[in-house]
């Protein structure tokens, strides 16, 4: 008897093609959202370091954007949550992490250097609004009649501000001091969240493109790249939306109460914020991407130049199945582009708005072609597979991890940050410091 | 001062030997990696014996509720076909769940291949299960201590603690693990556990073998018929060069057998 | 000199660290923890392994038939076909006799031409297998019309 009943679908089966001789278990099983997930981690440690260049060295001409991209890193994290949830077989276990930790496992850091990395984010915004706070609960009570968002705002203030209602010169000076120590203390948490996250690929010596010591610091530095690149053109489109909303006389984005009456509606203002901050932020980029291009074209060429058994498959998946990926969409598109685009002299905001939108195309493309591509030869090095991202879904599955989950885990965290500028507003420009 | 300062130097160099005497204590191989001295599953696989008929295949889905419409399996076969000129061309139907009834080797989507008698050197098959190895890879991986290894050896998975990660299926060289599709957590070969912990079962795969190309043993049991194979004749193993120290021994292993 | 104000925050992480220990307590069975393979390969939840020998078999073997059937056994070992386990042709005893109470005789071509289509395969015991072409002999009959599957020799018919 041909046992022949009706298929049933495995996991990974939907969107893997096999060819050639691949053994009976292997799919890629680990598809779109663990592209994602090194992706949204990278952007939320890169946006730290970006706003942590102000904090702790002091870099006064990115005052404006740090103080956004601190906001922004804190909208992008539980979104780093988002596409393990979305992963995971057993989504409702995904506790365990945090209950049971393996540490024998880069995995199972997850649990506590992604609430480590939370608590010193809140912690430092804390002490970057928390003058910010206090101020409002006094503004916020001298009002002769709150609506139903201003009792919720009051609560909410009166809760995050913990009490701490002094804000004497003193007491301003040690938030100062609190704010350079937990930005200093963040960035080499936020180069481990980002570097364990190579180690998971990079340790796994069963695989043949994943296994190189020089993985986690790819991926720190890849992941700094796209942070900055992030912040560069959700600073731009941000202010070009308060440019807009200017000219007509209007405010966005900034609660009425801080807009100061004259400057956050003047538009040369906001133009020239922009101007100055999304330039020198490009320099930043430059640097960064510098060094991940390296390292790069350095893990390849010793792959070529050892060539050792798994090398033809290698290869193969390189040079042929996966050169459009590799060569034409990340290197040239993703890299080389917008890096001459930085380098040629007057850059204009423009331009350094879209090198950016092509390096976060380049940061999705180079994780993409880890994740994606070293499950694209078989183990038997003589078969390979093709993953085919399913567009539209036929079932939660091919949603989940599929395009619409892509989508999903993009949108959050603007939504998120909508949200939290409403609490934390991330433009406002501080009379101090 | 001198006394805070002497009480705190002193309260850091305690702490600090004791941590350092607390990582040798754990990190003791002898400690670390106890085992039982009087039971070590292993498992023999003979390849010149295997005929590629695929019972085990069956016998395995059946026994162990691994659905058979799915396209996952705890064991199978491969078939090597080395061409005199040199061209190895390799397959595995379903795994080997119908067995081996046509002379097309099954290519996936570059289609069926076929081979002319006259243009083969040698052809044989491999039967390969989960190895149960000693260093295992895909436990060293997971995250939440879900899959581990039992004192005699065998690898298994904690169904109800398992989140589905999937780590340990990148993380095993063999390409044994998968995720059951019913369960929806990481599943693979446990060596019949059910069976041969009660005295003198078989595992189903060895069991229906009618060729004897399978059988597990107690390698510490120096009078086991496996053991005697493996300690007095010449054995192989698969892709010892990832240090996973596999525990299933092959006869007749061949350089193109990865 | 740092305000007091600035523990606040670490007050709230140390109280967050609290309450998942709490709860840790309360969710990770008793018996989870290192066993003999040591923290990189024991560790886990050891009431699990009991679970794992308490998992319902299918297969007996073919000891288990002859209690029964000892006659059709003992033809069947007389014959070439002497080292097939019964389980493999009728699927597995499970309950037999009680349930199911009568097993499945599988009389289809694919169960025979596992071991019996012609392949050519030299350093491998399958080329001592007599082998056909399923799709030349003998098309859409049952292979157990003409052979005997408990004693398969053609001449001894």
């Amino acid at each position: 008897m041909v046992e022949q009943v009706a298929q049933m679908v495995v996991h990974g089966e939907a969107w893997t093609v096999k060819d050639l001789f691949v053994l009976p278990n292997e799919y890629v099983y680990w598809s779109i959202q663990i592209v994602m997930y090194p992706y949204m981690t990278g952007l939320v440690a890169g946006a730290f370091v970006l706003s942590s260049l102000y904090h702790v060295f002091g870099v006064e001409k990115l005052k404006q954007i740090a103080r956004f991209a601190l906001v922004f890193s804190f909208a992008l994290l539980p979104v780093a949550m988002l596409p393990l949830l979305l992963h995971l077989m057993q989504p409702f276990r995904g506790i365990h992490v945090l209950m049971t930790p393996h540490f024998t496992s880069a995995i199972s850091a997850f649990g506590i250097v992604f609430m480590t990395y939370a608590c010193i984010v809140g912690a430092e915004i804390w002490f970057v609004y928390r003058e910010f706070i206090v101020d409002s609960i006094h503004r916020l009570k001298g009002l002769p009649s709150l609506s139903v968002f201003g009792r919720l705002l009051l609560l909410v203030y009166k809760v995050i501000s913990l009490g701490a209602t002094d804000t004497s010169r003193e007491a301003l000076e040690s938030d100062h001091k609190a704010v350079k120590f937990l930005a200093g203390l963040g960035i080499p948490v936020a180069c481990f969240l980002h570097g364990y996250a190579g180690f998971i690929f990079g340790s796994v010596k069963a695989n043949a493109l994943w296994m190189t010591p020089l993985m986690p610091v790819i991926f720190i530095c890849s992941a700094i790249v796209s942070g900055i690149a992030l912040c560069i053109i959700s600073y731009y489109i941000f202010m070009e939306m308060r440019k807009w909303a200017a000219k007509r006389g209007k405010n966005i984005l900034l609660p009425d109460a801080m807009a100061h009456g004259s400057s956050a509606v003047d538009y040369e203002h906001l133009r020239s914020v922009q101007d100055h901050e999304v330039k020198m932020t490009s320099r930043y980029l430059l640097i960064f991407m510098t060094l991940a291009i390296t390292l790069e074209l350095l893990d390849m060429i010793f792959r070529g130049y050892t060539a050792v058994k798994s090398w033809d498959a290698l290869r193969m998946v390189i040079y042929e199945h996966d050169f459009v990926k590799i060569f034409i969409m990340q290197y040239a598109i993703g890299n080389a582009l917008p890096f001459i685009l930085l380098l040629i002299p007057g850059v204009t905001v423009r331009r350094a708005a879209l090198a950016s939108i092509l390096v976060l195309f380049g940061v999705l493309m180079m994780r993409w072609n880890v994740v994606i591509g070293g499950q694209a030869f078989s183990l038997t090095f003589n078969g390979f597979m093709h993953y085919q991202l399913p567009i539209i879904p036929h079932n939660f599955e091919t949603f989940k991890e599929g395009l619409g989950g892509a989508m999903l885990v993009i949108a959050t965290p603007f939504v998120l940050f909508y949200f939290l500028n409403m609490i934390f507003p991330a433009f406002m420009e501080s009379k101090e410091h | 001062m001198k006394r805070r300062d002497f009480l705190k130097n002193t309260a850091v160099f305690v702490s600090g030997v004791s941590a350092s005497v607390a990582a040798l204590e754990w990190l003791d191989p002898q400690k670390v990696l106890a085992s039982r001295s009087d039971l070590r599953w292993g498992f023999l696989v003979d390849t010149h014996k295997c005929v590629g008929c695929g019972f085990c295949v069956k016998a395995c889905k059946v026994e162990n509720d691994i659905p058979v419409e799915a396209n996952v399996t705890r064991t199978w076969v491969e078939r090597y076909v080395i061409k005199k000129d040199g061209k190895v061309l390799m397959d595995s139907p379903k795994g080997a769940l119908n067995g081996f009834t046509s002379e097309d080797i099954d290519q996936n989507q570059s289609g069926m291949k076929k081979v002319a008698d006259e243009e083969i050197a040698q052809a044989f098959f491999v039967p390969k299960l989960c190895n149960h190895c000693d260093t295992p890879a895909c436990v060293q991986v997971c995250p939440v201590g879900a899959t581990y290894q039992a004192a005699d050896g065998v690898v298994l998975v904690d169904r109800k603690w398992c989140i589905g990660c999937g780590y340990c299926i990148m993380g095993c060289p063999y390409g044994v693990r998968f995720f059951h599709p019913i369960e929806n957590v990481a599943d693979k070969c446990t060596f019949c556990y059910h069976r041969i912990s009660i005295g003198g079962g078989n595992t189903a795969c060895a069991q229906a073998c009618p060729f004897g190309a399978r059988q597990i043993g107690n390698l510490r049991d120096p009078n086991d018929p496996v053991t005697k194979v493996v300690m007095n004749q010449r054995v192989g193993v698969l892709r010892d060069e990832y240090g996973t120290k596999p525990q299933v021994f092959y006869l007749g292993l061949n350089k193109e057998v990865h | 000199m740092l305000k007091p104000h600035v523990w606040r925050p670490l007050f709230v992480v140390i109280g967050i660290v609290v309450l998942i220990l709490l709860f840790r307590m309360v969710y990770v069975p008793s018996d989870f923890g290192v066993q003999e393979r040591g923290y990189t390969f024991g560790y886990h939840r050891l009431s699990n392994e009991q679970e794992w020998k308490q998992f319902p078999g299918k297969y007996k073997d073919s000891n288990y038939c002859n209690d029964c059937h000892e006659e059709k056994v003992a033809s069947l070992n007389a014959s070439q076909h002497g080292m097939i386990p019964c389980e493999n042709c009728h699927g597995a005893a499970m309950n037999h006799p009680e349930n199911p109470e009568q097993l499945a005789i599988d009389r289809s071509r694919e169960l025979c031409i596992r071991c019996h289509s012609r392949l050519y395969m030299p350093s491998s015991d399958r080329n001592d297998i007599p082998g056909i072409l399923p799709a030349e002999h003998n098309v859409g009959i049952e292979c157990s019309e003409c052979h005997n599957p408990h004693n398969p020799s053609l001449e001894e018919m």
